[in-house]
């Protein structure tokens, strides 16, 4: 069997808000079936060095290399920017990403979200993308909300029906930016149960998140950012079960 | 009964003349509308500055001189146009700058401003993360327009839409003054012919308030559309 191209690789990425260097330099590589949590206190720049992955965030330098094709970049007066939005298009409709706040499209039916990319974007036969969309909706436990607005729906439900949509590209990763921290106490276990699932099929997944617990039980992989740099990395067992760093023993400790 | 001694026919077509008029112009100030807000939007130097010239301009003049100034102008361009083309390529052509088309252009010109500002604002309400979303899921920026921003951004758009509609229909009766027989210029001149001005008044009256009313039902209709699944406000 041929090689896969590794399905996400990110090299030394920069950014920068003004005057503070927010990421400075950091690298990623999910093979398939990986599950990579990035954890780190707020500031650290674990939700901008996601958001640089599908170029929601422009990043000042480093390189980005999906399915083996590596995105180009120019630099203009406005900064460094993609040469070719096509290219960055096609890019992100591999990319699934879950949001903290859901985003689910709001002058839209859940059904109408889920089927909305893989008809326009992917040019997928509407017909064909309803019956995805209706099993998609049974996996997540939202079959009965499939005619529902976003707005009539829990943040549970919100986040649910948000993964339904990410899974319908049938993305090559999936970016999930804090996708529980939204949410109510009580919520937060049945989207960490439908991520958990996911993970045990083997999607491949770029998790940030605050739940340890997720962190430990179902990453391949946690990467700990302090201040824009990568502090600690490795296996779960060894960098929430030993941490090394002073800070990441700070990280983990209880906070009362 | 009302008696318009002969006038209805030319009362009617008057009508006619107004409304499509005012239907005309809206087209072009919707499309020179969001071309506005988009520019003003834009991070391009130039286009954003274009569009604060033309929205300065257009709001800071009277629209009766920006008419005038339109239609006279206009003709004066037309005929230097058609002069160069008979100098230089014996081109003989006379392009007669017509009144309608003046009218359209001007009032869709003026209004195009207002809709600009209402686009702008509109646009700016509609939630940053609705946008990313689309972007995230591999839409083009065309793409990102047409099915999420531009869906979203009219249910803030239609209260001031609905607004700069009902002062365009009125603006339509400024046309007269560039010989345009829109329907208040023919009751201005029967009811000085007649000395009955009530009789031809009072109905264009009426008329105004029937297309204002048919045009409110309309954007009633046009608001409960827009504002499917944000919650019945």
């Amino acid at each position: 069997m041929a090689n896969k191209p590794t399905p996400l690789e990110v090299r030394n990425i920069k950014k920068r808000f003004g005057d503070t260097e927010v990421l400075k330099g950091l690298s990623l590589e999910a093979q398939k079936g990986d599950v990579i949590t990035l954890i780190g206190a707020s500031g650290s720049g674990k939700s901008t060095f996601l958001r640089c992955m599908n170029l929601l965030e422009q990043p000042d330098d480093g390189d980005l290399i999906v399915h083996g094709e590596p995105i180009r970049f120019k630099v203009t007066k406005h900064g460094r920017e993609p040469a070719d939005w096509k290219q960055v298009v096609q890019m992100r409709a591999k990319l699934s990403m879950v949001f903290q706040s859901f985003n689910l499209w709001a002058h839209m039916t859940l059904l109408e979200n889920i089927i909305e990319a893989p008809i326009h974007v992917l040019g997928k036969p509407k017909k064909e993308a309803i019956e995805h969309a209706h099993a998609l909706l049974e996996r997540v436990g939202l079959s009965a909300r499939a005619n529902a607005y976003p707005a009539q729906m829990s943040g549970g439900q919100q986040q649910r029906g948000a993964i339904a949509r990410a899974l319908a590209m049938d993305p090559e990763v999936m970016l999930f930016d804090e996708p529980t921290s939204a949410l109510d106490p009580e919520l937060v276990g049945d989207v960490l149960k439908v991520m958990r699932d996911l993970a045990d099929e083997g999607r491949t997944m770029v998790v940030v998140t605050h739940e340890m617990s997720f962190a430990r039980d179902v990453s391949s992989k946690v990467i700990y950012l302090h201040q824009g740099l990568v502090e600690e990395a490795g296996a779960p067992a060894e960098v929430l079960g030993n941490p090394q760093s002073p800070r990441l023993k700070q990280f983990l400790a209880p906070k009362y | 009964m009302l008696d318009l001694q002969g006038y209805g026919p030319r009362l009617i077509e008057g009508a006619g003349v107004t409304l499509q008029l005012a239907v005309l112009s809206l087209i072009l100030a919707i499309v020179l509308g969001l071309l506005t807000a988009t520019a003003k939007m834009s991070r391009n130097w130039l286009l954003h500055r274009t569009a604060t010239v033309y929205t300065t301009v257009i709001r800071g003049v009277p629209d009766l001189v920006l008419m005038m100034l339109l239609f006279f102008g206009g003709q004066i361009g037309v005929n230097a146009i058609s002069d160069m083309l008979y100098d230089n390529y014996n081109i003989d052509i006379y392009i007669n700058f017509n009144a309608f088309a003046a009218g359209v252009i001007t009032i869709g010109f003026i209004f195009g401003a207002y809709m600009g500002e209402t686009f702008r604002g509109a646009f700016m309400a509609v939630d940053n993360g609705q946008i990313e979303a689309g972007k995230a899921y591999g839409m083009s920026s065309a793409l990102v327009f047409r099915r999420i921003r531009f869906p979203q951004m009219m249910r803030h758009a239609l209260p001031g839409l609905s607004n700069n509609w009902m002062v365009l229909l009125k603006t339509t009766a400024l046309v007269s003054v560039i010989g345009l027989t829109d329907m208040v210029r023919v009751a201005a001149e029967a009811s000085r012919a007649t000395h009955e001005p009530f009789v031809f008044l009072l109905p264009v009256a009426a008329v105004y308030l029937l297309i204002a009313s048919v045009s409110e039902w309309i954007f009633v209709r046009l608001q409960k559309r827009y504002d499917i699944g944000f919650g019945g406000q």
